[in-house]
């Protein structure tokens, strides 16, 4: 039995009450995963990222998302938000927070959604991350059953961030999920999506997230992918994005836990004026292997696009960065700018790096660069002459890599989250949140 | 307090300071000169300890204690502290983490808490005004951008924060306009007392006319060939090197 045909023995398992069009596209997915199969080392966009840990992993779909309260608070983050929380791929309405919503906005588990309005979510969910992106999403839409729904009114301003928990446990068997988002913003609405992905310690779950983002014309829309995985954690994603006329849509793509992670963000410009911003940090250590695929599609004439995605890796740690840009024919005055840089913190730690351009118009402001390097010595020696120790230098300078990306964070929650997680794999002490403390004071003053 | 004695060093390959021997006691301001090559900058970051120079033989002690085999950081936590003749340019890192970081590893190695972030700002602002510097300059990364006049007052910034027992300046003249230049001597004359000393290399006589050194020694070809007080700075300046090299040559 190949690997595939397995995983898709899960199908049968579940009691099936869905219309029968929803069922058929399940097994549409199953099809096409089936003929697909895992990719392998030979697939051009697999090359550097092997899946065989997933592909021969055993994993079963969780029943119940019992988490307590403390478990839970250990996971998330306190922000002041909406929050949708779903344990091992189940919601958990015991942990979510949906009082007070405001007027035209609508957040729901994919299960609800769909139970009351499933001829216009079914239509939306699947229409830009289908069965033939790659074989993750074909499993994703042969096996998804729960996910987040987000739909805003046009012209609504969202009075708090959207925060969806994935809280993945450490179970005595694995599990897997194959979650789905879904975010309808509306015209001229503005909103903050915060996906956060949180293993506790020892889980060895798969994940397998596939979200779609919609923005109506003039739409506002900050995404945080907040990965927080636990080190045996299997994590596959897909974002896909789709934009009006004059909208703008930023994401935060933070990657700082996870076995094997890998994260395709794809945006579509399709409309002039459409702008789309690409922020992306990993922190990698140990035998992690992080792999960020991103692609923007300029299809529209007056179009906009900006990416920059920093990388720190330390031990024997792997990362991929393939950032790809295609201007379509006829799409002139585009401006697409592109920025990889990689900090080795170890000689044994490795990055890939391919920016990929496809212009196919004359009008375009374009510019794209990698570097990979080392911390600077002399930076090293000129703070040890300070007296402040060799670790706390090597801190300091490593935080001020992350710090280009993390200047871009609008959500201080998220932004001292990271920061912390980065000290915290610093190897020694390093009392950050002391000097962010004085740097504000300072602000304020 | 500082004694290098017969000092040999290294540097790929080929030998830079030859046999160098100087005494800073407390409360003294040394001031070295030379030509340019001459071995100046190499003898600081040797106290400093850089990384890529070869001590050969000789010793320099700090206080009776062995220096070279102390850790770059443990060198400045014991109280030296180097102005660098270039200012390294560290993107990122706010100049304001870097005197908190400096400041609190000093306390800690004394075994005291860390500074109270009110009283580290009162600090820092009062140094900070007394250098003429702008408060913008906490937020900005260290360097980053600074002018070189700019490198140079911020240099003298830390040295304030930090008040350390040896001050080794190099060339923190070089780069600051005129007004610029009694402010670095203003600073660096305020941390002159009996207690700490100061070395400072220097070209010019400028820069001694605000800070009146009580030695000036002559750096020529990695070694000390002339030593005198004050006036020795004005001879350099109206006579140039040439004839310490025929005395020292004789
Ligand atoms: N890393 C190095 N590799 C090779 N030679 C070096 C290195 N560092 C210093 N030197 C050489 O050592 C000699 C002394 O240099 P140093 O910088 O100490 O001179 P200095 O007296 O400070 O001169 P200046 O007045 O120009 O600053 C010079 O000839 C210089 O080229
Ligand atoms: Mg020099």
């Amino acid at each position: 039995m190949s690997a595939a045909h397995a995983f898709l023995q899960r199908l049968g398992e579940r009691a099936d009450d869905e219309p029968t069009w929803v069922a058929a596209r399940r097994q549409a997915g199953a099809a096409r995963f089936e003929a697909l199969g895992f990719p392998t080392k030979r697939d051009e966009a697999w090359k550097y990222t092997d899946v065989r840990r997933i592909a021969e992993g055993e994993f079963t779909l969780a029943d119940d998302a019992e988490l307590d309260e403390a478990r839970f608070a250990a996971l998330g983050m306190p922000l002041d938000a909406h929050r949708l929380v779903f344990v091992d791929g189940v919601f958990s309405a015991a942990l979510s927070d949906l009082t007070d919503l405001p007027d035209g906005v609508s957040i729901e588990p994919l299960t609800t959604a769909m139970r009351t309005n499933h001829e216009a979510i079914g239509g939306a969910i699947g229409r830009l991350a289908g069965v033939d992106f790659s074989p993750f999403t074909a499993l994703n839409v042969a096996l998804s059953e729960e996910g987040a729904v987000v739909r805003i009114g046009p012209g609504v301003v969202v009075d708090k961030p959207i925060y969806v928990v994935f809280a993945s446990r450490a179970n005595e068997s694995a599990r897997m999920s194959h979650p789905r988002v879904l975010v309808m913003a509306g015209a001229r609405s503005q909103s903050t999506v915060v996906e956060h992905y949180a293993g506790e310690a020892g889980a060895a779950n798969f994940t397998n997230v596939v979200s779609e983002v919609m923005l109506e014309r003039g739409a506002i829309v900050d995404h945080y992918k907040l990965q927080e995985a636990s080190s045996e954690d299997l994590h596959v994603a897909s974002i896909h994005v789709e934009q009006g006329r004059d909208s703008r849509f930023t994401s935060f793509n933070l990657n700082l836990g996870g076995a094997l992670v890998r994260t395709d963000l794809v945006t579509d410009l399709n409309a002039q004026g459409a702008e789309t911003n690409y922020n992306g940090l990993f922190f990698v250590q140990g035998r992690q292997h992080v792999d960020n695929h991103t692609l923007v599609n300029h299809n529209a004439p007056n179009t906009f696009s900006n990416e920059n995605y920093k990388g720190i890796l330390n031990d024997r740690a792997r990362g991929v960065f393939n950032g790809k840009v295609v201007v379509k024919r006829d799409s002139q005055q585009i401006e697409a700018y592109q920025n990889n840089a990689n900090l080795l913190l170890s000689d044994r730690a490795e990055i890939d790096t391919k920016p990929e351009l496809e212009i196919y118009a004359d009008d375009v402001k374009c510019s794209h660069g990698a570097t990979t390097g080392q911390l600077d010595e002399d930076a090293v020696f000129a703070l040890r002459t300070r007296g402040i120790d060799e670790q706390m230098a090597r801190g300091l300078l490593t935080l001020a890599f992350a710090g280009e990306v993390m200047d871009q964070v609008r959500l201080p929650g998220i932004a001292e989250r990271v920061e912390r997680a980065v000290a915290g794999k610093l190897p020694e002490r390093f009392n950050l949140s002391d000097l962010v403390e004085v740097s504000d004071a300072l602000e304020e003053a | 307090m500082l004694e290098v004695k017969d000092l040999h060093v290294t540097v790929e390959g080929s030998e830079i300071l030859k046999g160098l021997n100087l005494t800073v006691n407390p409360g003294e301001v040394h001031a070295l000169m030379g030509p340019n090559g001459a071995g100046k900058s190499t003898l600081s970051a040797v106290i400093a300890g850089k990384d890529g120079y070869e001590v050969t033989s000789g010793e320099v002690l700090f206080e009776g204690k062995n220096l070279l085999e102390m850790e770059i950081e443990e060198r400045a936590l014991a109280g030296i502290l180097l102005g660098f003749q270039y200012p390294v340019e560290i993107p990122g890192v706010k100049n304001i983490y870097l005197l908190k970081a400096a400041l609190n590893a000093q306390r800690v190695a004394r075994g005291e808490e860390e500074i109270p972030a009110p009283e580290f700002m009162k600090l820092v602002r009062e140094q900070l005004s007394f250098m003429k510097m702008d408060g913008s300059f906490l937020q900005r990364a260290v360097n980053e951008g600074f002018s070189g006049g700019e490198k140079k007052r911020n240099e003298i910034l830390q040295m304030l924060v930090l008040q350390p027992k040896l001050a080794m300046l190099d060339e923190i003249d070089s780069g600051l306009d005129i007004d610029a230049m009694k402010v670095v001597a203003e600073g660096i004359n305020s941390l002159r007392n009996a207690d700490r000393a100061i070395l400072m290399v220097t070209h010019y006589q400028r820069l001694l006319e605000h800070i009146v050194p009580d030695r000036v020694h002559v750096l020529v070809d990695g070694r000390i060939v002339k030593s005198g007080d004050k006036n020795l700075a004005h001879e350099l300046e109206a006579r140039g090197y040439e004839w310490v090299l025929e005395e020292s040559a004789a």
